[in-house]
């Protein structure tokens, strides 16, 4: 029992974040209908913003010590953070929580590359075939992966969380089955909740707001919207703005559980296109309901039990996954009629 | 009157002559020119010397490869007589003067094996046709050393391992042209085993984490059998992915398990990240069988330690070397890379190193780069002053035996790179096995004009 609610909510951490990426991605085919490969550089590139952010924050002033010498006989070079000097405690509280703050960063720098990139180049591909707009944006992936790679090397750079969430909640105790017998990282829950925060502030950017009415209407029928005298096309700009500060923040978020490198986008990249198609091709919650299933689903299929069953499965159970309902709900889980059939 | 001395003309003793000098003379040179000129794959013929320096600066293992690339550079420097020398006053042999090898000065490529066996063979290939490599060394993953050493085998050029430590190495895919200095999973359990049963007793129940590749599965099994030697139960192992980077869904199995023990075979980035998620799980406050729950990481580096932060402390391992040795030789080595760079060397670094002025020392010993000359130079060397103490490189598997290190994470580091703390060394007498246990053949040290 304790063993399955682990996994569950190993799964739900998961989906969080692939529902996240899918949802942005989502986004983009369903209001501008462009299949966006570049979507996983820009989860990337908010993991990068986090990193630069911890960067600035933490910038040092050295002085020499000559009193004191390195083991290789070199005097050895004392290191503060300028933060710490200038705002003391303050500043090392700023420095524990540099993860969280760098949304400050994110957030603008997210959406001025998002509309940066949609009105430089993905603009050009709306009426082009698919197919182009893949290559485009793929290789407009490989480019923005090697400008990262070229700037902050092939290493991966790890990004503590604050102190106060390093350790792990005790589960076990708040529903009953005793303490010490569920456990769970603080900031692994922290990272499920802003999931759902940010997922739910996107559906009711949509939902209540006039913005997210038009954008819906468009997304039903964009010449109609067009002939009432909207400028559709700038609002599309906006939602791939938005969905690139999506991305962004997943990206952001994730860096405390996996240090990012360059190449952490591609890694999410094919994951994240099998979430979409599973929930169906522009359907937002689908995409959100296949990000939780299929985050739930590898969970599973890494326990050993499963494992022992069917070697592999923690591999492949994502894409098999994918062909079982394709094969039963051709246009995914929420798919509608009429979405990339010509 | 009949001539008796008929056919002995002047004419006839002056030809015959001639043709016993040529048959005595000449043939044998005809016959063996091979192995006079030394005609092989990449002989040098100018005045530099090639070596081709492959490492992942890219992949899961791209920290140690980024490691390895200094020390190769520092070992070059000092093989042409720049620098401090390093090890090389400290070398017992004293074959290398600063002039090169042979008085060839060394120059180097590299290639990035991208922690991946095809790509690792693919730039051992360029570096052998393309760029002229007469000698190859490099990688920090056994699945790339052991497909680098089948091609140097199958191309006729040496090649010094760099960081593998798989049994199967010098095991059961041992090469005649492949050399290993780094010691290996089978030698790590003999130094851990008893070191864990002293610190965590008797009655545990481990778990295993093992990265799917040769040199995992060859730790786990080493492990298992170190600890059950102790009496210790283990779980069905698990295999998870290498370059995973998430390894949480395979560590929460492990809470509600009944394991009291997580041993990590996992390396590079995959350690750092298996490591510091399985801390963040509240491993170490946990407790299970009434025990407190412990971590090991079988093989662990300073350079995983420095990724892992926190989490390494108190965290039993094995190491091939550490800079805070105190032997001459593993000073001047430290001094002279903290010098260059601005850090401590890592094992790597140190591996790396030794390799490359070990394959320098064999030629000059051997007075040719012909490899089948420089095999023989190295197989059952017997050497000292290189930071390990004395060591053999057995001519049976070209496996290095020496001291091997067991270390912990230190509880309050004095400074960045103070990480780890050599508690206990297990000697080379007691990591000494009959090569016999791992099978694999050398094969033959025949040359190839690649």
């Amino acid at each position: 029992m304790e063993a399955i609610l682990a996994q569950l909510l190993n799964g739900l951490d998961k989906g969080g974040a692939y529902a996240l990426i899918a949802l942005g991605l989502t986004l983009v085919f369903g209001t501008l209908g462009v299949v966006n490969f570049a979507h996983g550089a820009l989860f990337m590139l908010g993991a990068f913003c986090a990193v630069t952010f911890r960067q600035l924050i933490t910038l040092e002033s050295v002085v020499v010590d000559p009193t004191q010498t390195t083991a290789w006989g070199t005097p050895l070079e004392v290191r503060t953070p300028l933060a710490q000097q200038w705002f003391g405690d303050f500043g090392s509280v700023l420095i524990d929580y540099s993860v969280p703050l760098s949304i400050l960063l994110a957030i603008p720098v997210m959406l001025i590359i998002g509309i940066v990139m949609e009105r430089g180049l993905i603009k050009h591909f709306y009426k082009r075939p698919h197919a182009e707009q893949i290559l485009v944006t793929f290789g407009l992936a490989i480019v923005l992966q090697e400008i990262v790679k070229s700037i902050f090397g092939p290493n991966p750079i790890s990004q503590p969380m604050p102190t106060a969430l390093r350790g792990a909640a005790d589960i076990g105790s708040w529903i009953g089955l005793g303490p010490g017998v569920l456990t769970y990282p603080w900031w692994r829950l922290t990272y499920f909740l802003f999931s759902i925060g940010v997922l739910a502030a996107v559906f009711a950017f949509l939902r209540f707001t006039t913005f997210g009415m038009v954008v819906r209407a468009g997304m039903a029928d964009r010449e109609t919207v067009g002939l009432l005298g909207i400028d559709i096309d700038r609002r599309f700009t906006i939602m791939f703005g938005l969905a690139a500060v999506v991305a962004g923040l997943a990206g952001v978020m994730y860096t405390p559980l996996v240090p990012p490198n360059y190449h952490l986008g591609m890694d999410f990249l094919v994951l994240s296109f099998v979430v979409v198609v599973v929930g169906g091709m522009g359907s937002l919650p689908g995409a959100v309901a296949a990000g939780f299933l299929l985050g739930i689903l590898q969970s599973f299929a890494s326990m050993n039990e499963v494992k022992q069953i069917i070697p592999g499965i923690d591999q492949i159970i994502i894409y098999a996954t994918a062909v079982v309902i394709l094969l039963v709900r051709p246009r995914g889980l929420l798919g509608r009629r009429g979405v990339m059939e010509g | 009157m009949t001539n008796s001395l008929k056919g002995f003309s002047r004419r006839n003793v002056l030809k015959g002559g001639l043709a016993g000098i040529v048959a005595t003379g000449v043939a044998p040179v005809f016959f063996t020119r091979g192995a006079y000129a030394q005609e092989f794959c990449n002989a040098p013929t100018g005045d530099t010397v090639t070596l081709g320096l492959n490492m992942p600066l890219t992949g899961a293992y791209a920290d140690e490869g980024a490691d390895q690339q200094r020390a190769y550079e520092l070992a070059i420097e000092h093989l042409n007589g720049g620098g401090d020398g390093g090890m090389v006053p400290t070398f017992s042999s004293k074959t290398l003067t600063g002039n090169g090898i042979l008085g060839k000065k060394v120059a180097f490529v590299t290639g990035d094996d991208q922690t991946k066996a095809d790509a690792g063979r693919d730039s051992a290939r360029r570096m052998i046709e393309r760029d002229g490599a007469v000698m190859i060394t490099g990688a920090s993953s056994s699945a790339v050393a052991i497909a680098e050493q089948a091609l140097c085998q199958e191309m006729g050029v040496i090649y010094m391992a760099g960081l593998t430590h798989s049994n199967d190495t010098t095991g059961k895919d041992k090469k005649r042209y492949g050399f290993r200095h780094f010691f290996n999973a089978y030698q790590s359990g003999i130094a851990l085993g008893p070191v864990l049963g002293e610190a965590y007793g008797k009655d545990r129940v481990a778990y295993h984490l093992t990265a799917d590749y040769t040199w995992g599965w060859t730790q786990e099994e080493s492990m298992i059998q170190a600890t059950e030697a102790l009496g210790w139960k283990t779980l069905t192992p698990v295999r998870t992915p290498v370059g995973a980077g998430d390894f949480s869904q395979y560590i929460t199995p492990f809470l509600n398990s009944g394991a009291d023990v997580l041993v990590l075979n996992h390396y590079g980035f995959d350690g750092v990240n298996s490591i510091t998620q399985a801390v963040q799980f509240g491993l170490r406050d946990r407790q299970a069988n009434g025990k407190n729950v412990e971590i090991v990481l079988p093989l662990v580096s300073d350079l995983m330690a420095k990724g892992a932060g926190e989490a390494i402390r108190g965290v039993y391992g094995t190491a091939n070397w550490d800079w805070q040795l105190t032997d001459e030789a593993s000073k001047a080595f430290t001094k002279s890379f903290g010098a260059k760079y601005g850090q401590p060397p890592s094992q790597i670094a140190q591996t790396s190193y030794v390799q490359v002025l070990l394959y320098a020392d064999a030629v000059e010993r051997a007075g040719t780069f012909y490899p089948p000359e420089v095999i023989k130079a190295l197989e059952g060397y017997e050497f000292d002053g290189l930071g390990n103490g004395p060591t053999l490189y057995r001519a049976e598997d070209h496996q290095c035996f020496k001291d091997v290190y067991v270390v912990k994470g230190k509880e309050a580091p004095a400074n960045p790179y103070d990480l780890l703390e050599v508690v206990g060394t297990a000697s080379r007498e007691s990591v000494t096995y009959d090569p016999a246990i791992f099978g694999g053949e050398l094969g033959p040290d025949t040359p190839a004009a690649c």
